[in-house]
């Protein structure tokens, strides 16, 4: 069950309003994605200032096995990345919706969130055959 | 869920213990278990791992022509192999090419044992009978026992001891390939002392119906089940080729830097080409490459010297026993130097990798 305080792609990421801040947004990738990429070693994530888009690559993660692309759930201006992640990749393995968030992002259009898979959508998506 | 692929004896015990089912070589393997790659690879370099190899193939090859076929078709001799021991070499097309690499035990004066790849052990069963039925029939036969036999790979430091307690009749004593026969909780196994992954261990053939209960004595032992995913991170971190990536048809084993795997005192399939490369030079070399951090090379990633491509990636990984990145590549001749700094091409961005020699990990020798 992923949790049902966000909102998903079909990429596998997550993303939701960060509590601190109304248009910025955090975002990561799911457990169902982490759980297929297997043990993770590195992340190239965004910087700080730049701009993601919708569905557009924001970065990339290297498990032992291979390397995928990662994609913005949102439209925004990245403004935190988490720098956890350059030494421990693998906290998104142990806690993918939680310590394992990889940026934060102020968003133009909240929205945007509106169009995105509930959690039971997303769940029901991934137990597709 | 169905699938066309083959299935070992094993198959339902990997799906019970959570191991992550792939396609690979036409059989349904597993790639992991639920505890991770990097897990299972520290399991085998600390301790114990277990691994089913029964993808790769059983071929026996008996007769009084035997050894006389097995030198026409094997860049070793087996002319020169006693009896209880085994050999690493190639399997080669007249160019020189490798069909397949392949570890042969010597059963007796007229009988062997022959394990080829997975995938590849239909082009070798071809090849094999294209040859027995050219040159050495009758006299030489061959008996492909895949189907009806288990393959389980248990590797690590600590496989001497545990093999000892496990089974009838001490073991820990067998040199570094050759093989025995004894048996583990009542089931009969042949036991050659090699492997895959650069460890201490042994590679245990069971018959069909006792492949789970051995498999089950080793796990009853300690001994990590590990997957194809470690497979693969521990055959790179000690230099050891997989065909379809450093060796393949096109490929010989001078290019790959298997020299030593080749005999050059015997005429054979190939041979002509290979003893021309070993005494001449080549175009191309294998080498060993590694990088600072934990993005890793991957096959078919480019090298480059000065901004012009002089070679390519075969495989690669981060390695977590040595904790930097590691890969195998091809480069032109005169790149092939230890600690030569060539870039690497990561999906369009440039990082240095330094040339090392191989293998990357040797295993700390007991005293």
């Amino acid at each position: 069950m992923s949790p049902d305080d966000r909102k998903y792609t079909k990429e596998h990421e997550w993303v939701m309003l960060d509590g601190a801040a109304a248009n910025v947004a955090v975002a990561g990738i799911t457990d169902f994605a982490q759980d297929q990429l297997g043990d993770i070693v590195f992340f190239e994530l965004p910087k700080v200032g730049d701009t993601v888009a919708h569905l557009g690559k924001m970065g990339e993660v290297e498990s032992v096995k291979a390397v995928s692309d990662l994609f913005s759930p949102i439209d925004g201006v990245v403004t935190e990345i988490n720098e956890k992640l350059l030494d421990h990749p693998e906290l998104v393995n142990e806690d993918p919706f939680g310590e394992g968030w990889l940026i934060k992002a102020t968003m133009e259009d909240r929205a945007q969130l509106d169009g995105l898979m509930t959690a039971e959508e997303y769940d029901a998506f991934t137990a597709a055959p | 869920m169905t699938s066309n692929n083959l299935q070992t004896a094993l198959y339902d015990t990997h799906v019970s213990l959570g191991g992550r089912m792939v396609e690979f070589g036409g059989w349904d393997m597993p790639v992991q278990y639920p505890s991770g790659i990097l897990a299972e690879v520290n399991a085998v370099r600390t301790a114990t791992g277990l691994f089913d190899v029964s993808h790769m193939g059983r071929l026996y090859l008996s007769g009084p022509k035997a050894t006389e076929f097995l030198d026409w078709v094997l860049t070793a001799s087996a002319a020169t192999l006693s009896v209880g021991r085994a050999r690493y070499c190639m399997i080669c097309n007249e160019q020189g090419g490798v069909i397949d690499d392949t570890i042969f035990y010597r059963l007796a004066e007229d009988r062997y044992l022959l394990i080829p790849n997975a995938g590849n052990r239909p082009a070798v069963v071809a090849w094999f009978q294209r040859w027995i039925d050219e040159k050495f029939s009758p006299g030489c036969s061959m008996e492909d026992v895949t189907a009806s036999t288990g393959l389980i790979a248990f590797q690590g430091p600590g496989t001497a001891d545990a093999i000892d307690q496990l089974a009838d009749g001490p073991l820990s004593g067998m040199r570094p390939f050759s093989w025995a026969e004894s048996s583990i909780h009542g089931a009969p196994v042949f036991v050659g002392r090699t492997g895959y992954t650069g460890e201490d261990g042994f590679e245990i053939l069971v018959q069909g119906p006792d492949v789970v209960k051995v498999w089950t004595a080793l796990t009853g032992s300690g001994a990590v089940p590990c997957g194809l995913g470690a497979r693969d991170v521990l055959r790179l971190e000690a230099g050891l080729p997989l065909h379809g990536h450093e060796i393949d048809e096109e490929t010989t084993p001078i290019q790959a830097g298997l020299d030593r795997f080749v005999h050059f005192d015997k005429e054979y399939v190939g041979s002509t080409v290979l003893k021309d490369q070993h005494e001449n030079g080549i175009e191309r070399k294998l080498v060993g490459i590694t990088l600072p951090g934990r993005s890793a090379p991957r096959a078919g990633y480019s090298l480059l010297h000065r901004g012009e491509t002089i070679g390519s990636v075969t495989s690669g990984s981060y390695s977590p026993t040595l904790d930097t990145s590691i890969g195998m590549g091809y480069v032109l001749e005169r790149y092939v130097e230890s600690g030569t700094v060539l870039d690497l091409d990561i999906r369009g961005r440039t990082a240095q990798v330094t040339v090392t020699e191989l293998p990357f990990y040797t295993r700390p020798r007991r005293t």
